[in-house]
């Protein structure tokens, strides 16, 4: 099984496709998530859908080239779409989105008590995995104004790739462990009987942990949870729901990787995880391959015509004067069946001809090296997983920061000839 | 090697190979009778991947021998068997820990107020750079962190002074001060790893500056996955000005013929459009190049294995990284 067996994802059907309204872009760090997220918002904009990209941490300059630069953590209209759809973007501020949620939740006092909390405080600024639970909690804010008909995100650079997907179940467990209950029991024990026991682990808990944590700190984070308490149940509800509707038949995973060993593996990992979570996945977004207009002609046999003219150079610059002629001896010679051709050409080669094609075939070898790894790669994923439907983005030389360079990634992306087939 | 024991952080993008160069550099360390210990603090076991072996335990366990008969320890921190080791051995809590355990305080600790997560594994990695031996010698010589990625780094590492500032007093806190003032002091050093593309170096540039500023000292730039320059622009030029000889050229290499349509002749707009994309790389590598520059750090260059990173590139990079880096 190699990868130009893989079926081809189809990405426009997948944006044009009224039923798809959230679309989660999710794969290891540094293979261009956010890149891809942007493009598909300007596709999908530009054929009529009203979009928003929810970005966690873009670039840059990407960035400012949805004119999101400015963090004001609701989505902006992009300018300079062409086409009937609308497109939004917005980056998501974890701190901003934790403290709308207490504001949102907690009355004036109660509020203040838990926005001035030092343990808050730490815990919203940004604390791993905060960023997961208000990616999520972002998600279901917009997907609940109901004003997009598409929400495109892209997921946090998390240590596994994976974190956002636990997060409400962390969160679960976490709000439902017998340490929150002892936290927050004076505030919650009613009955008489749990009372006593309560109390026991209660004295025996701060004892413990007031040696290990301070008193201080332990009086922070007991008021916390207990001002947290009202709203860490809505919080978790939140959570759930949100995890429902990433399963939910509207909802698209794309995996995107890069052709290189880790990328791939860590994709390979989703698309399992993503299976056992009944997560629908769309397909796989290849980005970053390379590409050869000469493909026919191998590595080898370029490093090989390559030596050939480093000798011919280094004869001619021995026979001076003589190279010429001897030059076109060697090519009449040398050219076998194309002989016709070959004296029907210039007549001979300069020097300069001759260095510049050895480094463009040196050139050309080790372009065809780069494939040939790139396919070993994306063929021993095909094999794993070849019900995957694959796309492929051709590398480019550059950074793209504009809305040209978005769609130009986009044509790639939705093209449905593989390149340089 | 300076003389001083040291601890190498090492962060970088997403996918600028941090675990790799982290552990060229554990091998590189290593060399000639040292012992170094390579830890990785993010469950991903990236290094037991990379020199192909079992998952890692929560146990320092030899992965490798390095060039000249030296070793190289590995170890996967977990927070949750940390903080169990932790309070075992400042408190002998062990079995208070295991209650803990059982109501969730230990989740709780290691996963909702992360910050003391974050304490837990560098203070693991402070505590193998300190530990010696009953005669008063170094157990390891270096120990080389797999750090978090350039864009956490700085939080993960000053964590420790936040989290003192929470628990303002009591153990915690006093741990936290002990790691904080290992990893600012001379004795440890932050190593950027880099591409040279325009993403990974902003958030290089951008990392140097935060580490600074939080008084972290940073060591070096790793430059990975340097492809060669084969061309350059003027080169090139000459070149594309004669497209004829480049076709008789290649004739005269045995690819075919060089008239108009032949085999030869059809290959030379397709070489030059690549070499085209190779002149622009190039400058595009010489403006980031000009950037990390500014950075005035000591920096080195990893080449792109073409292959991939299997073990033997992985000596291969420690090689080079030993030539160029004064150990």
């Amino acid at each position: 099984m190699s990868l130009d067996t893989a079926p081809r994802l189809d990405a426009d059907a997948l944006l044009d496709d009224p039923q798809t309204r959230i679309v989660v872009c999710c794969g290891a760090g540094g293979v261009g998530k956010t890149t891809t997220a942007a493009a598909l918002g300007v596709r999908a904009a530009e054929r009529g859908r009203r979009v928003v990209v929810l970005t966690i941490d873009p670039a840059k300059r990407l960035a400012q080239s949805m004119g999101i630069d400015a963090l004001d953590n609701s989505p902006r209209q992009v300018e300079g779409i062409e086409g009937p759809g609308e497109l939004y973007a917005m980056m998501l501020d974890m701190k901003r989105t934790f403290d709308e949620i207490v504001e949102a939740h907690a009355e004036g006092d109660r509020a203040r008590a838990i926005l001035e909390n030092p343990f808050y405080q730490s815990l919203s600024a940004g604390f791993a995995g905060t960023q997961e639970y208000m990616a999520m909690e972002k998600l279901g804010q917009l997907r609940a104004r109901d004003s997009w008909d598409l929400i495109i995100v892209d997921t946090p650079p998390s240590r596994s790739a994976l974190d956002f997907l636990d997060a409400p179940k962390r969160l679960g467990s976490f709000l439902d462990g017998r340490f929150i209950r002892l936290l927050t029991a004076p505030a919650k024990a009613g009955g008489r009987a749990g009372m006593k026991f309560l109390n026991v682990g209660m004295s025996m808990m701060t004892g413990t942990l007031g040696k290990l944590l301070g008193a201080s700190l332990l009086r922070d984070v007991q008021t916390f949870v207990a001002a947290m308490d009202t709203l860490f149940g809505g919080f978790r509800t939140r959570a759930e729901a949100t995890y429902r509707l990433l399963q939910a038949p509207g909802t698209a995973f794309l995996v995107v990787a890069t052709p290189e060993r880790d990328a791939l593996r860590e994709a390979a990992y989703f698309v399992e995880r993503l299976e056992a979570d009944r997560m629908p996945l769309a397909g796989l977004v290849l980005n970053r391959v390379h590409e050869s207009g000469a493909a026919q002609l191998s590595a080898e046999r370029a490093l090989a015509a390559a030596e050939t003219l480093d000798e011919r150079g280094v004869d001619d610059a021995g026979s001076g004067a003589k190279s010429a002629g001897a030059a076109g001896t060697d090519t009449a010679s040398t050219g076998g069946t194309d002989t016709a051709d070959t004296t029907g050409g210039t007549g001979g080669t300069d020097s300069t001809g001759t260095e510049g094609a050895a480094a463009l075939l040196r050139l050309h070898a080790e372009r065809m090296q780069v494939l040939a790894h790139e396919r070993r790669t994306r063929d021993r994923f095909a094999a794993l997983h070849p019900e995957v439907p694959v796309t492929q983005v051709t590398a480019l030389p550059g950074d793209v920061h504009d809305l040209a360079g978005l769609r130009d990634v986009a044509e790639l992306l939705t093209a449905q000839e593989a390149p340089g087939a | 090697m300076s003389g001083l024991q040291r601890l190498h952080v090492v962060t970088g993008k997403g996918g600028t190979g941090k675990t790799t160069v982290a552990a060229a550099l554990a091998l590189a360390l290593a060399a000639d009778g040292r012992r170094t210990l390579l830890v990785e603090v993010e469950g991903r076991q990236g290094i037991a991947q990379l020199f192909e072996t079992e998952p890692l335990p929560y146990e320092e366990r030899r992965i490798a021998s390095a060039p000249g008969g030296g070793d190289v320890f590995a170890l996967a921190i977990d927070a949750e068997q940390a903080l169990l080791d932790y309070l075992q051995m400042f408190y002998r809590m062990g079995s208070a820990g295991r209650a803990l355990r059982r109501l969730g305080a230990i989740d709780f600790v290691t996963t909702i107020a992360p910050g003391l997560r974050d304490v837990l594994l560098t203070g693991k990695a402070c505590e193998a750079a300190r530990r010696q031996d009953k005669h008063g010698r170094h157990v390891y010589d270096a120990v080389v962190m797999d750090a978090p990625p350039t864009g956490r780094i700085t939080r993960f590492l000053g964590v420790n002074a936040e989290v003192a500032g929470l628990a303002k007093a009591g153990p915690i806190h006093n741990h936290a001060r002990s790691v904080m003032r290992v990893l600012t002091s001379a004795r440890t050093a932050v190593h950027l790893v880099t591409l040279l593309e325009d993403m990974p170096v902003q958030e290089t540039v951008d990392g140097v500056a935060e580490l600074r500023e939080a008084g972290l000292q940073v060591g070096a730039a790793v430059v990975n996955m340097v492809r060669p320059a084969l061309m350059d622009e003027a080169e090139l030029e000459r070149a594309a000005a004669d497209p004829a000889a480049l076709a008789a050229a290649l004739s005269a290499a045995g690819l075919g013929g060089a008239s108009r349509g032949a085999r030869a002749e059809r290959l030379v707009a397709p070489l030059l459009r690549q070499a085209r994309e190779h002149t622009e790389r190039l400058a595009l590598e010489r403006t980031q190049r000009a950037a990390l520059a500014r950075l005035e750090l000591p920096q080195y260059e990893l080449p792109l294995l073409t292959e991939g990173v299997d073990l033997a590139g992985l000596y291969r990079l420690s090689g080079e990284l030993g030539k160029q880096w004064p150990l």
